[in-house]
């Protein structure tokens, strides 16, 4: 079995779903590597090594410096023939989910996408994927190579195994239409704060705050637990808080150890983004509040005043 | 900080009339969703609607077709016959004109060949711009917009919460995990659009009434020159191994404030090993 491991990488740094995923590939077995592309990123593969990574192919190209899907899909299609690839994974990202469906029209190859597990069973790989709201599990597969996949956000964590791998430089054509479009801005991890995606502990508020100054309330919580802020659609839609912060199935997909959800329903719409949350916490007037069905630990009552007595409590400890 | 809900009107404006084809999904309704236990697919037999995502695709067109003053949007889908009933209310929204793949020998097609087909009824269409709304609300699927553009040979700009379209460049903003990109790209292209980027229109009396004289389509696989046995089931390469429960959560907790939730809260994350 020869795996190869999508590596998405942002300001110099591989991303941890990508490591994530790369980890797991290297626990399934057999030959596993991973793919770099972009623009000055050999010194990236070190980092693969220590993840599993047994061999890393480093695309460099100046076609590859924005992240723009096409052209990666240009340099992975010819390195899955190339080396004779039969899987090929993914992290859940904008990006990736744009480049695995691209290869897959390109090689002819099957996509499963929103993956919660990968295994080999029989010889075989195998995905489940959660369908209709999370309230079954799909167990997929492909009917033959290659095998492209998409991985849920926050589904596997990086390990670090310590070995090196093999570097080779790849070169690549490109498609005329694979490098028409441009970046003409692109984006930058905001330079202050803890990326949501990234943060162990993440406090959330929706429209049960009452308004957007009440927002200072889960900022104070927040920083007593040394974490990041996020909310729902429903506020971002109304102005209260940017739309960076958002989580849920048109926003981001969040992981941390421990979530805290003050004045949230727990709609669908936010519930996909935050499911995969360590533990659960929950502060809710509404007792029939569908977040309660999925919260490890769930309060009915107001938080106007149990989230501030919780700062003090955590602030003084 | 930028709201992009709120500046999104300030794009879509074409200074020539051009021809946009919008991508939409018939999904069956949210409360009859379930999975067939025989052919382990979603059953699609029930009553199903307008994939709610794909409204603002078709809302974008309409937004661009006014502004340029001519032109013509062509809803394109595929599936069972009774998607007609979704391309009509396309066409009640102000959709020009409609066509529906629909053949026995489509149904159960993955990305691979609902791809390719989809490719295939765009190629008859050559539309300027190709629309696709962000997401199937069905199948959770968000990724066909990549394939398909793979398959055209055009450029692809995804996710897209503000679009202008002029002088024969699409140009699209939007939001990443780490912020905003802006992207360009020539005519023709295919743009996925969010659902931030606009509040579709409901339909008027008067395109309810008008929708039923629109031209509709409805063409197989055949019709469409394309190979039969790249669609459906044998064009496709995923398949459904078995069904299970989800995994139930560990045991939860649930109290009411007293007046010292804060401090069982507290109680709860410290024997959680949390703080």
């Amino acid at each position: 079995m020869t795996t190869l491991v999508f590596l998405e990488h942002h300001e110099g740094q591989l991303l941890k779903g990508s490591l994530g995923v790369l980890s797991k590939a290297a626990q399934l077995g057999g030959d596993v590597a991973g793919a770099i592309l972009g623009s000055g990123v050999g010194g990236l593969a070190e980092q693969a090594g220590r993840y599993g990574a047994q061999t890393v192919y480093v695309v460099d190209d100046p076609a590859l410096a924005a992240p723009l899907p096409q052209p990666r899909v240009d340099a992975l299609a010819a390195l899955v023939r190339d080396k004779g690839i039969e899987n090929i994974l993914f992290a859940q990202s904008v990006l990736a989910a744009d480049v695995s469906a691209g290869l897959a029209a390109r090689l002819d190859a099957g996509l499963n996408w929103d993956l919660v597990d990968v295994s080999v069973q029989d010889g075989e790989l195998v995905g489940k994927r959660p369908a209709l709201a999370d309230s079954v599990y799909v167990d997929v597969g492909w009917t033959q190579a290659p095998r492209l996949a998409i991985v849920r956000t926050g589904t596997f964590e990086p390990i670090e195994s310590g070995g090196s791998a093999t570097v080779e430089q790849v070169g690549a054509g490109f498609e005329d239409f694979s490098t028409a479009a441009t970046m003409v801005e692109q984006a930058h991890a905001e330079a202050e704060g803890v990326s949501i995606e990234e943060a162990d502990v993440i406090v959330a508020g929706g429209r049960g705050l009452g308004s957007p100054d009440k927002f200072a309330l889960i900022e104070q919580l927040a920083e007593a637990l040394g974490g990041a802020v996020a909310a729902t659609r429903a506020v971002v839609d109304a102005g209260w808080y940017p739309y960076a912060t958002q989580v849920g199935q048109t926003g981001k997909t969040i992981s941390p150890k421990l979530y805290i959800g003050c004045g949230i329903s727990g709609a669908i719409q936010h519930k996909v983004g935050m499911q995969g949350s360590g533990t659960i916490v929950a502060i809710n007037k509404d007792a029939n509040a569908p977040i309660f069905e999925f919260s490890d630990f769930g309060v009915v009552g107001d938080l106007h005043e149990i989230v501030p007595k919780l700062t003090e409590l955590l602030k003084n400890r | 900080m930028t709201l992009l809900a709120r500046t999104a009107r300030q794009g879509g404006y074409s200074s020539e009339p051009m021809k946009i084809a919008v991508c939409i999904k018939h999904v069956p309704d949210t409360g009859s969703r379930r999975i067939d236990p025989q052919s382990k697919r979603l059953d699609r037999s029930g009553e199903g609607a307008l994939n709610s995502f794909d409204a603002h695709a078709l809302e974008e067109a309409l937004r661009i077709r006014e502004s340029g003053g001519d032109g013509e949007v062509v809803v394109v889908s595929m599936g069972p016959e009774k998607a007609i009933d979704s391309l009509r209310k396309a066409l009640a929204m102000g959709a020009d004109r409609a066509v529906l793949v629909s053949d026995e020998g489509a149904a159960g097609s993955d990305l691979v060949a609902t791809s390719y087909l989809l490719a295939k009824a765009l190629e008859r269409e050559q539309a300027d711009l190709v629309l696709f709304g962000q997401q199937a609300s069905d199948a959770d699927g968000a990724v066909l917009w990549a394939a398909v553009a793979d398959r055209l040979r055009r450029p692809v700009i995804s996710q897209v919460a503000e679009l202008t379209v002029a002088g024969g460049n699409a140009r699209g903003k939007r939001q990443t995990e780490f912020g905003y990109d802006v992207i360009e790209a020539p005519l023709p292209a295919v743009v996925a659009v969010s659902d931030a980027i606009n509040e579709p229109r409901y339909p008027s009396l008067k395109g309810i009434m008008g929708a039923k004289k629109k031209p509709q389509d409805v063409v197989t696989v055949s019709e469409l020159g394309a190979e039969v046995d790249r669609a459906g089931e044998s064009g496709s390469r995923t398949t459904v191994l078995a069904l299970s429960d989800p995994p139930p959560r560990g045991d939860s907790i649930k109290i009411e404030d007293d007046g010292s939730a804060a401090d069982k809260i507290v109680a709860f994350l410290v024997e959680k090993k949390l703080i």
